[in-house]
């Protein structure tokens, strides 16, 4: 007879195989990406940790090649992260009766771990609870695990980097990509763009971001209405 | 930039993600219904969002010094080609990057 625990664990271990790769292998792009950019290794472990959300961990190694600007660092991350405000309302009803494991489950929160959460049957016979709380778990191990890696080798092996950078870049397209090849229309993205690109020429590289974020929001609250109406992709 | 304020800057994106996360648990957890303007901005933020990234990412390109920003241009070309034919997120990443890193390390 296994425990529950056990259970649990094989139930939700092959739901994160798919996870697994994805995030051991963007995990060791980015410690290698970190510390060629001249962070000691353990920064990327301590952000893997610490703020676990991929697009805002590759943003802050730029962030740390500026000037210190608590503010804009603190609204650039709300921005960034804000798509995970739909993610916990998502899940609101599920979580609800989680007791102590909610922490956990709403700390790990991703992109991934919600998709997978959202939507995996669970077996009968397993704590639903404990089910979401291995896979929360078992994919923030996997990108501790791939940003240690990275950080590690980064330090290890020397080879010209130059030009590695992109990766975020690409990271970007990829994401913008996929939301638009998803969405029903394209308001919102041209909106980013174009908002981005006249305070980037107005306000210049170092200081574009706050007022692009500020002209984004307030862009999408004039246009809510032929954005709602023309439908957004869920 | 100094340790202290790297580490800051660090823990500052922690904290706003905590409570990016925590959020909707804290404030819509009861009997209040979740105000229909943030689940809009929840929804419509995210394609506004990552094409303000892909121009803070290229921020730093001028197109009239340098290599024009030939060497960006090709390979978001090539990551995007990459992506529609095979939407392997890894691959197109991959791809991307070593196309760019090919182009400023060989050519540019």
């Amino acid at each position: 007879m296994k425990t529950g625990k056990q259970s649990a664990f094989a139930a939700a271990f092959p739901h994160t195989i798919p996870v697994m790769t994805g995030y051991i292998f963007l995990g060791i792009t980015y410690g290698i990406y970190m510390t060629s950019s001249g962070s000691p290794f353990w920064y990327p472990v301590l952000t893997a940790l610490a703020v676990y959300g991929g697009a805002l961990e590759f943003v802050i190694v730029s962030m740390l090649a500026g000037p210190f600007a608590p503010l804009q660092t603190f609204l650039m991350a709300l921005m960034i992260q804000a798509r995970h405000l739909f993610y916990g309302i998502a899940m609101l009803e599920k979580y609800r009766g989680a007791g102590k494991r909610k922490w956990q489950l709403i700390y790990g929160l991703t992109d991934e771990t919600f998709s997978v959460n959202a939507s995996a049957e669970i077996p009968e016979g397993v704590s639903p609870y404990s089910f979401w709380s291995w896979i929360t778990f078992l994919d923030h191990c996997y990108w501790v695990t791939g940003a240690s890696i990275g950080g590690i080798l980064g330090q290890v092996i020397h080879f010209n980097t130059e030009g590695l950078d992109f990766v975020m870049t690409s990271m970007f397209i990829v994401i913008l990509t996929e939301q638009i090849l998803k969405e029903k229309n394209h308001i919102s993205a041209w909106i980013g763009g174009i908002a981005s690109a006249l305070c980037l020429i107005l306000f210049g590289k170092d200081s574009f971001l706050i007022p692009a974020m500020a002209l984004i929001t307030l862009s999408l609250t004039v246009f809510r209405r032929p954005i709602e109406s023309a439908g957004i992709a869920e | 930039m100094t340790s202290f304020q790297a580490i800051l800057t660090i823990l500052i994106c922690s904290a706003a993600t905590i409570l990016i996360r925590f959020l909707p648990f804290a404030v819509f957890s009861g009997k209040r219904k979740t105000p229909e303007y943030v689940l809009y901005l929840g929804r419509a933020l995210p394609p506004a969002i990552f094409s303000m990234l892909v121009v803070y990412c290229l921020k730093g390109v001028s197109l009239f010094q340098g290599s024009h920003g030939i060497p960006e241009a090709i390979a978001s070309a090539v990551t995007v080609a990459l992506h529609l034919w095979k939407r392997q997120t890894l691959l197109s990443i991959a791809g991307g990057t070593l196309c760019y890193m090919f182009l400023v390390q060989m050519i540019f």
